[in-house]
């Protein structure tokens, strides 16, 4: 199994702020690699972080052996790295069809085709198709972005709690679609819902603090209550 | 009735010269967070380098084109040198902007010499119709159609093309667009160029508009601009052509029936525009 990203002791600060002290981490081709750990502890930074909106100061972050940590962000974007964020990101003023065609870097058979599949995943987003972003629900938003990082042959996805603030019912379904995407991509998924974060990773990595704390296959973790009340503060 | 139709032509066509110099403001606003006060500057300079080509070309269209491209070459120099490094900061842009603007101004003079210059309007566009018992200024109409001609073209693009709807989506939130692989600082650039071509057609036409131009023509015009901007609602581009109209038109009837107070009235409308929405007649942003 390949390394497709791999963080080596990254360091980030946001201003005068010291968020990010040594966080180091693999993901391996194929894999859906879940990052844990409580509010505020930097997970988000990390992914901010991958795409460059932070700048590690210290440390490397590289995406198939390259280095790609200073990059500007459009062009690790181009690498082949999409980004769904914890807020979304949708263009509120744009439908949702424009929020997905400014993403589309070619238009091409393979793009189409993967807009096909998605679509089909996600029949709300064709039925609201000429409605303005911003008007959709929570999780037709977030419905929105994963279709809108996907849509593009990313070989990598970071996608930000999406699960946060929706109804079980909607969770169920976009979980349930991230599982089909990963047969096509490999993921990292930042998730507070331990149950549907076990049921999707393989792996597991616990940020605490700005720094990689533990890590190892989601079996270990299911079996270790005593990580998860430490770290995660549930059982 | 034919005051009426003069002074509704008088201020339509000074408000597509304040909406020429307003768009660019707005979609720079809009865009790049960035308050260009030195946008008047480049109003001027193009009504100065057009004025001068004119006079030596003898072609009125070859003025205007080189007018635009002063503009954009001014720019494309601007956003480069002065600009680009106080991205996020605005209180550095605000100072960095009004000096660029004295600077801009100072050098028209070193250039063109400290008195004012006579523009003439060229001959097939000068005199008047007369369309039952009105008369028209042709030069009037003629700055009201190009005006019309600028908002359809820019419109057209931001509505129906890719790149105008990275601008649109740039307006919205800056962040996603480079995460989704796009080179904003490029859009920034063209953003730019093409807001400082519109700044420098409306300063070319506006010089057989009002006879002669003059170094500090860009300040005067630049006011009304940033009230049609807060008005129309910042980096709103539809939001600053009915604003530029509205401004436009009521300071051609203010000047006519209570001179004394023509820029107040626009004063007292941005207040109450500001009072009771915020954001603009048009806002795009919150
Ligand atoms: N712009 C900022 N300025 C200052 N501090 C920040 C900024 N953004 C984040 N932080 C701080 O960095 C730390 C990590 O934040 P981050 O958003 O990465 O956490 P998180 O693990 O994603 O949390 P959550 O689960 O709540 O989303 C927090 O303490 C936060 O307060
Ligand atoms: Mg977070």
């Amino acid at each position: 199994m390949s390394t497709l990203l791999k963080l080596d002791h990254v360091e980030t600060f946001i201003g005068q702020y010291h968020i990010l002290q040594g966080v180091t981490f693999e993901v391996p081709k194929g894999e859906v690699t879940v990052l844990l750990g409580r509010n505020g502890a930097g997970k988000t930074t990390t992914l901010r972080t991958i795409m460059g909106l932070n700048h590690a100061s210290k440390g490397s972050v590289s995406f198939k052996g390259e280095e790609i940590k200073d990059l500007p962000t459009y062009t690790i974007a181009n690498k082949g790295i999409g980004y769904v964020p914890e807020d979304q990101g949708i263009f509120a003023g744009l439908t949702v069809e424009e929020n997905i065609k400014v993403a589309i870097k070619k238009e091409n058979e393979e793009t189409h085709e993967r807009l096909d599949w998605i679509l089909n995943l996600f029949p709300d987003l064709k039925k609201f198709w000429k409605k303005p972003g911003g008007l959709l629900s929570g999780g037709q938003k977030q419905m929105l972005s994963i279709a809108r990082a996907y849509v593009n042959e990313n070989e990598l996805l970071l996608i930000d709690e999406p699960s946060k603030g929706l109804a079980p019912i909607i969770v169920e379904k976009v979980m349930e679609s991230i599982q089909q995407m990963k047969d096509k991509t490999t993921i990292i998924l930042v998730e507070q819902n331990f149950m549907m974060a076990s049921t999707i990773g393989d792996s597991f990595y616990i940020i605490d603090d700005g720094r990689t704390v533990s890590n190892g296959s989601m079996n270990v973790l299911r079996e270790d209550e005593e990580m998860r009340r430490k770290y995660l503060g549930i059982a | 009735m034919d005051v009426l139709i003069n002074l509704s032509l008088n201020g339509l066509a000074t408000g597509m010269l304040i909406f020429l110099l307003a768009a660019g403001l707005t979609l720079i606003f809009g865009l790049m967070d960035v308050l260009n006060f030195a946008h008047g500057g480049l109003f001027a300079w193009g009504a100065y380098s057009g004025i001068w080509i004119y006079t030596a070309t003898g072609s009125f269209l070859v003025g205007i084109i080189g007018a635009i491209l002063t503009g954009m070459l001014l720019g494309i120099l601007t956003e480069r040198w002065i600009i680009k490094p106080v991205y996020g900061n605005h209180v550095q842009q605000i100072l960095i902007t009004l000096g660029l603007m004295l600077v801009l101004s100072e050098m028209l003079k070193v250039v063109w010499g400290p008195n004012q210059i006579s523009a003439s309007t060229p001959s097939y566009l000068s005199g008047s119709w007369e369309v039952g018992g009105v008369i028209i200024i042709k030069y009037r109409v003629f700055i009201i159609a190009v005006g019309l001609a600028v908002f359809l073209a820019v419109q057209y693009v931001l509505k129906k093309t890719k790149i105008g709807l990275v601008v649109r989506a740039g307006v919205m939130n800056k962040e996603m667009v480079q995460s989704l692989g796009i080179n904003i600082q490029k859009v920034f650039m063209l953003v730019f160029m093409i807001g400082a071509g519109m700044a420098a057609l409306g300063g070319m036409l506006l010089g057989p508009y009002s006879g002669v131009i003059h170094a500090d023509m860009g300040m005067e015009f630049a006011i009304l601009a940033f009230i049609v901007v807060v008005i129309g609602g910042m980096g709103s581009f539809s939001g600053s052509v009915m604003a530029a109209i509205l401004v436009g038109l009521s300071g051609s009837f203010m000047a006519y029936y209570v001179p004394d107070l023509a820029l107040a009235a626009n004063m007292l409308l941005m207040a109450v525009v500001l009072i009771f929405r915020p954001q603009g007649l048009f806002g795009a942003k919150g």
